[in-house]
C-alpha cells in the first residue's frame, strides 16, 4: 500500500476512532450504564458525571503512561540489567562501566559547557534583541527575522553552519565566511584589538558578573537583613552550590585569560574549525544559540511589553539614563521570565542530539550525552550502558522538572 | 513618551544600527545557503557566495604552455589555445605568480632573451623566440577570467525531479509529509478532550494530574527510545509509519494538553454554565462551544507539532527508518548526504533548502499563532 494512502487512512481511522470513542462511550454511559430515567435518575446522573472525566481523559492518560511514564521506569530497569546475559539483573555494573569510559566523561564535560554557554548567550542575545526592537517602528519585522531559525531543523541548521565553517586550502578562495573573515586578520594592531583585547574584556566582565553573583548569594550570611522573609532549609545548600559554581567559573575565566594572551594565533592559515579540540564545541554551540535566541527574544519581548509604564516613567522623571532604566528597572521586573527562558533552553540543551550527530558525530572531542547515548544504543548495541546514560540525562533534568511542578502547584492554588 | 524615542538622539541611531547588524548577522548563514543552492558546483567551489552578485574576476589555475614548435622566418613560434572551452574570456594575464594580472589581453610580454608571449582574450596564445625552445621548460600563464553573476535552477531539478538520482529528495519529501500530517492531527484530538476534562470538569485528583503533565513536559524522549522500540517489536508494529505516528502522538501530548488546558481555563465561565443549565451534555458543550472557541490554541499547538515532527531526526531514526531505507525522511537523507557528498555544496545546499522551505512558509504564514503558543506554553 502506498504510504500516502496509508497516512490518509490513519488520519481517518485515528481521528474517527477518537471522536467515535468519545461519542459512543458518552452515549453508553448516559443511556446504558447510568440512564437518567427511572427511580434512580438523580443518583445515576451524579454517578455518570463522576465517571465522565475519566472517559475524556482515558486515551490521553493511556498514551502518556505508555509513551512517557512507563519508559522512565523501563529505562531505569534496563540500566540495571545486561542484555547479553538475557536481561539478568547486574546492579550498577553498567554505570560502573560507563564511568570508566573516557568518552563518557568527555560527553559530561562538554554537556556542562553547553549548559552554561548556550542558555547564557541565547538569553543574553534574546534580551538584547527584545530591548533593542522594543520601540522601533520596524521592530516586528526585525523580530520575525531573528525568530526565523526556530523553524529550521537542527539538521538544516547543521548544513547552514557547515557552509559557514567550510575550509579550503590556503591558495584558493575561501567559501566559508568564517575562514574568509579569519584571513583578513594578519596579526597587526587591529587583530590584537579584536582577537585579544575584546575577548579579554568580555572574560573580565564575565568574571566580574560571577563575582557579583557570589556576593548576592553569600550576602545573607555576611549581613543578615532584619525582617527578611524566612526561606526554606533547602536555600542554604542551593546558595552554597551556586557560590561554588560561580567561583569555579571565575577560576576558569581567569585561566582562559592567561592562555588567551600566551596563545599564538595561526594568522593567515585557514582553519578547519570543527576539528580544533575544545573550541570546536563552541562552534557547535553557536548553532544552537542562533536557533534559541529567537525563542528567548519573543518571550522576553512580551515580558518587557508587560512592564507597567509608570515604573519607567518614574525612573525617567528621576533622571535615570536608558542603561539604568534597562538594568535597574526593567531587568529586575522580568527576572521571573528570564529564569523560565533559561530553564527552557537548558532542557533543549540537555536533549541536543541532531546538531552534534550531523556536524561531527562526536569526533574531535565534541561528544555530548545524547549522542553518546545514541552511539551506545544503536551502534554498540549496548542497551545497558545506553540506558544508564539516558538516566544521567533524566537526572540532570529532574531539578528543573521538580521546580516546574512546584511552581505549577503554587499557581493553581 | 519615552525619553529615548522622543528625540533623535545618537542613542536612537545606535539602536537602529545595532538592530540592523543583529538581523544581518542572524540572516547571513541562511541567506548563504539559499544563494548557494542557485549556483553551479564550479561557482560554489571557487568563490564565496557573498561575491556571487558581482561580476567575478576569478583567477584560474596556472597553465603551462605546450605545443609544437614551428619556424616562421627567423622566429621559432609555438601557438595554440589555453582552454578547451570556447566561452572563456580572460581579462588579465601574467607569467608569474607574483604578478598574475600584469598584462591586458593582446599585450606582448617580453620574457627576456628575446622571448615574447602574447595572449588574446579568448585564450589563444603565441610564444615566439629567435632561437629554438629545445627541451627547456616553457613559461606558465596565469589568467584571470571575468564571470558575470549567474544563477541556475539545475540543482533543484537534479535534487527533486531527476529520476536517475538515487539520493534525490522527492521520495524523502513525501515520506516526511506522510509522517507529519497524522502525527500532527491525532494528538490534537486526544489532547483536546483531556484538556477539557482538566479545565472544566470536577473530579478528585485533577490538580495532581495537571502537575504530572507539567512534569512530563520536560521528560527527555531519549528515555523512551529503547523501551518503546522493544514494545513495538513485541506487539508486531516493528519499525514503520504506525510506530512513528504513535511515538510522535505520545511525545506531543504533554505540550498539547498543557497548552489547550491553559487556554480553555481562560474561556468565559458564563457560556459554559448557561449551556449546562440549558441541558447540554459535556460532550455537546465540548464539541459545539469549546472546540470552536479554542481555535487559536489548537492552531498554536498544530504549528508546534508540525514543526517538531517535520524537523525531527531522532524519532524517525529509531522508530521509522528500517534497513531498506525506503522510508527515509528528509533530515536523515541530509545527514547521509553530509557523509557521502560532504564537498558537493550545490547538492547539500539545495537538499537542505528543500527541507527547510516548508517550515519557513508555515512559520511566516502563521507566526502569530506560534508566538501565542510560545507565550502561553512557557510564561507561567
Amino acid at each position: 500500500m502506498h504510504p500516502a494512502l496509508q497516512g490518509l487512512i490513519t488520519i481517518i481511522v485515528g481521528v474517527g476512532g477518537c471522536v467515535g470513542y468519545f461519542y459512543f462511550s458518552n452515549q453508553f454511559l448516559d443511556k446504558v450504564l447510568f440512564p437518567a430515567t427511572g427511580k434512580n435518575a438523580g443518583h445515576n446522573i451524579n454517578r455518570a458525571n463522576q465517571v465522565r472525566p475519566w472517559l475524556f481523559l482515558f486515551p490521553a492518560l493511556f498514551a502518556l503512561g505508555l509513551y512517557l511514564a512507563y519508559p522512565v521506569v523501563a529505562t531505569l530497569w534496563l540500566s540495571l540489567t545486561d542484555r547479553k546475559a538475557g536481561g539478568a539483573f547486574v546492579g550498577f555494573a553498567n554505570y560502573r562501566q560507563m564511568f570508566g569510559e573516557p568518552k563518557f566523561w568527555e560527553a559530561v564535560q562538554n554537556n556542562m559547557l553547553w549548559l552554561i554557554v548556550v542558555p547564557a548567550f541565547s538569553t543574553g542575545f534574546g534580551l538584547l534583541a527584545a530591548q533593542l526592537t522594543d520601540r522601533i517602528k520596524w521592530g516586528n519585522i526585525a523580530k520575525s527575522l531573528i525568530f526565523m531559525p526556530m523553524a529550521i531543523s537542527f539538521v538544516g541548521a547543521a548544513v547552514i553552519w557547515k557552509l559557514v565553517y567550510d575550509t579550503r586550502p590556503v591558495d584558493q578562495d575561501q567559501i566559508g565566511v568564517l575562514n574568509a573573515v579569519w584571513l583578513l586578520f594578519d596579526g597587526g594592531p587591529a587583530s590584537f584589538l579584536l582577537l585579544k583585547l575584546l575577548p579579554a574584556l568580555i572574560l573580565v566582565m564575565f568574571a566580574a558578573s560571577m563575582a557579583w553573583v557570589i556576593y548576592q548569594v553569600v550576602r545573607p550570611w555576611i549581613r543578615p537583613e532584619k525582617g527578611h522573609r524566612k526561606t526554606g532549609w533547602w536555600a542554604v545548600p542551593l546558595r552554597a552550590v551556586l557560590a561554588i559554581v560561580a567561583a569555579w567559573l571565575i577560576w576558569l575565566s581567569l585561566g582562559s585569560l592567561v592562555s588567551l594572551f600566551s596563545a599564538r594565533l595561526p594568522y593567515g592559515a585557514p582553519q578547519t574549525w570543527l576539528t580544533i579540540p575544545f573550541w570546536n564545541s563552541f562552534f557547535l554551540m553557536a548553532v544552537l544559540v542562533w536557533i534559541q535566541t529567537g525563542f528567548a527574544m519573543v518571550i522576553l519581548s512580551a515580558a518587557i511589553r508587560g512592564i507597567p509604564e509608570e515604573t519607567i516613567e518614574a525612573a525617567v522623571i528621576d533622571g535615570a539614563n536608558p542603561f539604568q532604566i534597562f538594568f535597574k528597572i526593567k531587568v529586575p521586573q522580568i527576572m521571573g521570565t528570564i529564569v523560565v527562558v533559561w530553564t527552557t533552553i537548558t532542557i533543549v540543551v540537555l536533549k541536543v542530539f541532531d546538531i552534534v550527530f550531523a556536524m561531527t558525530n562526536g569526533q574531535w572531542q565534541t561528544q555530548v550525552l545524547a549522542n553518546y547515548m545514541y552511539d551506545k544504543l544503536f551502534r554498540a548495541n549496548d542497551w545497558g550502558v545506553g540506558s544508564a546514560s539516558a538516566m544521567v540525562i533524566m537526572l540532570l533534568v529532574t531539578p528543573i522538572l521538580v521546580w516546574n511542578v512546584y511552581n505549577a502547584r503554587k499557581e493553581s492554588r | 513618551m519615552h525619553a529615548t524615542s522622543s528625540k533623535k538622539s545618537p542613542l536612537v541611531w545606535a539602536v537602529h544600527i545595532s538592530v540592523v547588524l543583529l538581523v544581518a548577522l542572524w540572516m547571513f548563514p541562511t541567506v548563504g545557503l539559499f544563494v548557494s543552492s542557485f549556483r553551479t558546483a564550479d561557482q560554489i567551489a571557487n568563490t564565496g557566495w557573498w561575491n556571487s552578485l558581482f561580476t567575478q574576476e576569478r583567477q584560474r589555475p596556472a597553465i603551462r604552455i605546450s605545443g609544437d614548435e614551428k619556424q616562421e622566418g627567423a622566429e621559432f613560434v609555438i601557438d595554440g589555445r589555453l582552454f578547451r572551452a570556447d566561452n572563456v574570456v580572460i581579462s588579465k594575464w601574467g607569467t608569474s605568480s607574483r604578478e598574475p594580472k600584469a598584462y591586458e589581453p593582446g599585450d606582448v610580454a617580453d620574457l627576456g632573451e628575446g622571448v615574447s608571449l602574447t595572449v588574446a582574450a579568448d585564450g589563444a596564445f603565441r610564444l615566439s623566440a629567435p632561437q629554438s625552445f629545445g627541451d627547456g621548460r616553457l613559461p606558465r600563464v596565469f589568467t584571470t577570467a571575468e564571470a558575470p553573476p549567474e544563477f541556475t535552477f539545475d540543482n533543484y531539478r537534479f535534487v527533486l525531479f531527476d529520476p536517475n538520482n538515487r539520493e534525490g529528495m522527492a521520495n524523502a519529501f513525501f515520506n516526511t509529509l506522510t509522517v507529519t500530517i497524522p502525527a500532527t492531527i491525532i494528538p490534537i484530538v486526544i489532547a483536546a478532550f483531556a484538556a477539557y476534562a482538566l479545565a472544566w470538569m470536577r473530579f478528585p485528583g485533577r490538580s495532581l494530574l495537571i502537575a504530572a503533565i507539567v512534569g512530563l513536559l520536560v521528560v527527555p524522549l531519549q528515555l523512551a527510545l529503547i523501551p518503546l522500540l522493544k514494545l513495538h517489536n513485541d506487539i508486531g508494529i516493528g519499525k514503520g509509519y504506525l510506530g512513528v505516528w504513535l511515538a510522535h502522538t505520545g511525545f506531543g501530548l504533554p505540550l498539547a494538553i498543557y497548552l489547550l488546558r491553559n487556554y480553555m481555563v481562560g474561556l468565559p465561565r458564563d457560556i459554559i454554565e448557561n449551556a449546562r443549565v440549558d441541558g447540554a451534555t459535556d460532550f455537546q458543550i465540548f464539541v459545539k462551544i469549546i472546540l470552536p472557541l479554542s481555535f487559536p490554541a489548537l492552531a498554536s499547538f498544530a504549528i508546534f507539532q508540525f514543526l517538531w515532527t517535520w524537523n525531527d531526526l531522532l524519532v524517525a531514526l529509531v522508530f521509522l527508518i528500517d534497513s531498506t531505507g525506503e522510508t527515509t525522511v528528509m533530515t536523515k537523507q541530509i545527514v547521509e548526504l553530509l557523509g557521502t557528498r560532504g564537498g558537493n555544496w550545490e547538492i547539500l545546499a539545495t537538499s537542505a533548502f528543500v527541507s527547510i522551505a516548508v517550515p519557513l512558509v508555515v512559520f511566516f504564514a502563521m507566526q502569530k499563532y506560534l508566538v501565542r503558543g510560545l507565550l502561553s506554553g512557557s510564561v507561567k
